[in-house]
């Protein structure tokens, strides 16, 4: 990746990091941890890889995301905001009554394709999208974003095997490997490893990549859409709370919002990340 | 009455999809490994680039429906009662009812008259689940000729829709020729001042039958046959109230939040009189020939008949 737009990128992503932090502090709850591990991810895609929209998001050949993993709401939020489907003041009333940001996703919001937050329905109606762009021959591609945790839902396997049987090579998932549940590591609570082994024996294509590197990011979404006749998982090896040093890998902050004293340390230490980056 | 036309409602759904596939190109059918029973086989013979078999796995295929409407077309997602709004109730809800997408589930196979297959398959609950979600539409067709016009008004209404079929071959007493089917309107089937008969789906014939013996018995009972039960005709509702004074409901689904409970619902609120429900009492099912077990349940003519009486009687 051409080291400029690398840079512009790692810029976005802080920025897109301090949105979710500022909306999960402003809503006094919400799930900063795993929305901080895709923040990259999120970035890369909607600066960098899809065709979307913001003054037409209904656009009917747009690409599509759906966050199957909708906890982390606050992360695509930001990222739409920064993107300029609507303003970044919205981000102070996440969660707030009568509020356009709703706790999870919802449809009706500016640019988010699908309503989710009920853990492993996201990826079966990205498949109905992805299965609709194939009968009508139409360009676009969908993404959807699990966690690790998620795909202990079995409908998640439902639907790996529903985009096997049709072929739905216009259809990404994303794996988001940062290790942790609620309570607690993914190998204590119910395993679902091995994750590659198991999306390969359900017929997918199955591609690791590191979260936190967007040359890493680039060379696996590349490769991605270079797979025909099968579906595409890609399996991102992140860290939750990334870019907040006392949120990284910690569990306690899948779900709890930062207090004032937090939230000052936590936006400190993102404005250094920035100034380092534009310095 | 030798030459009454017998017909399942899930034979009339897999014929109009069928017959409507040509009127409307967007019109496309999921099933979950039931489209020899559920009927959607009729339109996968027609239109097999337009049928998605998804497998038994009905949370996966209300999704893959919710994404497909997202796009605008236009999916009728089938399966059994049982699955459709008792397994995959939580994706009816959440991937289909709160996004409002234009989802039509087609849920064959509905209450006690499955037969052999016994309580596991006869699904009387589905009613009352569906209910609960808001901005759901329900319909349950009382006969063949109601079932093919539901089938295409709900293509019409934009938003999710539940239709509601049975596997039994019931009598078909509407009239094709005259047949208008309004969606969220009761129709009055039969006038009368003593008491009205409220029934849906597979039971409207019931009590159209109980009407005509009670006349010999001198009472003039009207029927009203309630096909969308949500949203209910209030008002068709509580002008029967106020004539004839009481009611009696009859479903085939459970007396705990079907047609029964929304007939109640709205006398409370708006007209209160003594409403008796006939449906399945609080109890699973078991295995049997249908007729049987509908004449088992109470779910006939001849119990309509008693439950009537005995409702005048107090």
């Amino acid at each position: 990746m051409d080291a400029s737009i690398k840079k512009q990128l790692e810029i976005t992503a802080c920025k897109i990091r301090m949105g979710i932090i500022e909306g999960v502090f402003n809503a006094k709850s919400g799930h900063p941890g795993g929305s901080l591990s895709i923040a990259d991810t999120l970035t890369y895609l909607y600066f960098s890889k899809m065709a979307v929209y913001p003054e037409n998001p209904d656009f009917e050949d747009r690409d599509r995301l759906v966050l199957s993993k909708g906890h982390c709401a606050p992360a695509l939020y930001s990222t739409l905001a920064e993107r300029g489907f609507f303003s970044k003041d919205e981000l102070k009333s996440l969660r707030h009554i009568g509020a356009l940001l709703q706790g999870h996703p919802c449809i009706h919001i500016p640019g988010v394709d699908m309503s989710s937050g009920s853990l492993g329905q996201g990826i079966s109606a990205a498949c109905g999208m992805a299965l609709s762009g194939k009968i009508s021959n139409k360009p676009y591609k969908v993404y959807t974003i699990l966690g690790d945790g998620e795909i202990e839902e079995g409908q998640v396997w439902e639907a790996a095997m529903f985009a096997t049987q049709y072929k739905l090579d216009n259809l990404v998932a994303i794996v988001d490997n940062n290790g942790l549940q609620i309570d607690g590591k993914i190998e204590d609570v119910c395993s679902p490893y091995p994750i590659t082994d198991k999306f390969e024996a359900f017929g997918w294509h199955v591609i690791e990549m590191n979260a936190h590197d967007f040359d890493d990011i680039e060379r696996a979404f590349n490769e991605a859409e270079t797979i025909l006749n099968q579906p595409v998982v890609i399996v991102q090896k992140s860290i939750k709370g990334k870019g907040v040093s006392y949120m990284e890998n910690n569990v306690s902050w899948h779900g709890a919002a930062p207090n004032a004293e937090q939230y000052e340390i936590a936006m400190k230490e993102l404005n250094e990340t920035l100034k380092g980056l534009e310095g | 009455m030798a030459d009454v036309i017998k017909k399942a409602t899930r034979e009339s759904y897999g014929e109009a999809l069928a017959e409507l596939g040509d009127k409307y190109e967007n019109l496309y059918v999921l099933d979950a490994d039931l489209a020899a029973a559920t009927k959607t086989g009729i339109f996968k013979k027609k239109f097999p680039e337009r049928f998605f078999d998804c497998g038994i796995a009905e949370a996966n295929m209300m999704g893959v429906a919710a994404g497909l409407a997202t796009t605008g077309k236009i999916p009728f997602a089938s399966t059994f009662a049982m699955f459709a709004a008792g397994r995959a109730f939580e994706i009816v809800r959440n991937s289909i009812g709160y996004p409002h997408l234009n989802v039509k589930i087609g849920a064959t196979h509905a209450g006690i008259s499955v037969g052999e297959d016994g309580a596991t398959h006869q699904c009387n609950e589905d009613i009352a689940l569906m209910r609960t979600i808001p901005g759901m539409t329900i319909i349950n067709p009382a006969d063949d000729v109601e079932a093919k016009a539901a089938v295409e008004a709900a293509i019409l209404h934009d938003g999710p829709v539940y239709m509601r079929f049975g596997r039994l071959a019931t009598p078909v007493f509407n009239d094709r020729e005259t047949y208008k089917f309004e969606l969220g309107k009761g129709v009055k089937i039969r006038d009368g001042k003593d008491i009205t008969i409220i029934a849906t789906g597979l039971m409207v014939n019931e009590a159209i039958e109980a009407a005509k013996t009670l006349e010999s018995e001198g009472i003039d009972a009207r029927v009203i046959n309630i096909h969308t039960i949500k949203p209910i005709d209030k008002d068709i509702i509580i002008e029967a109230a106020k004539e004839t004074g009481s009611v009696v409901t009859v479903e085939e689904h459970s007396v705990i939040g079907g047609l029964g409970s929304a007939v109640c619902d709205v006398l409370a609120e708006s007209y209160p009189v003594k409403v008796t429900k006939i449906g399945v009492n609080d109890v699973f099912g078991h295995s049997g020939p249908a007729v049987d077990l509908l004449k088992e349940f109470g779910l006939c003519a001849d119990n309509i008949v008693d439950t009537v009486k005995k409702t005048l009687e107090k």
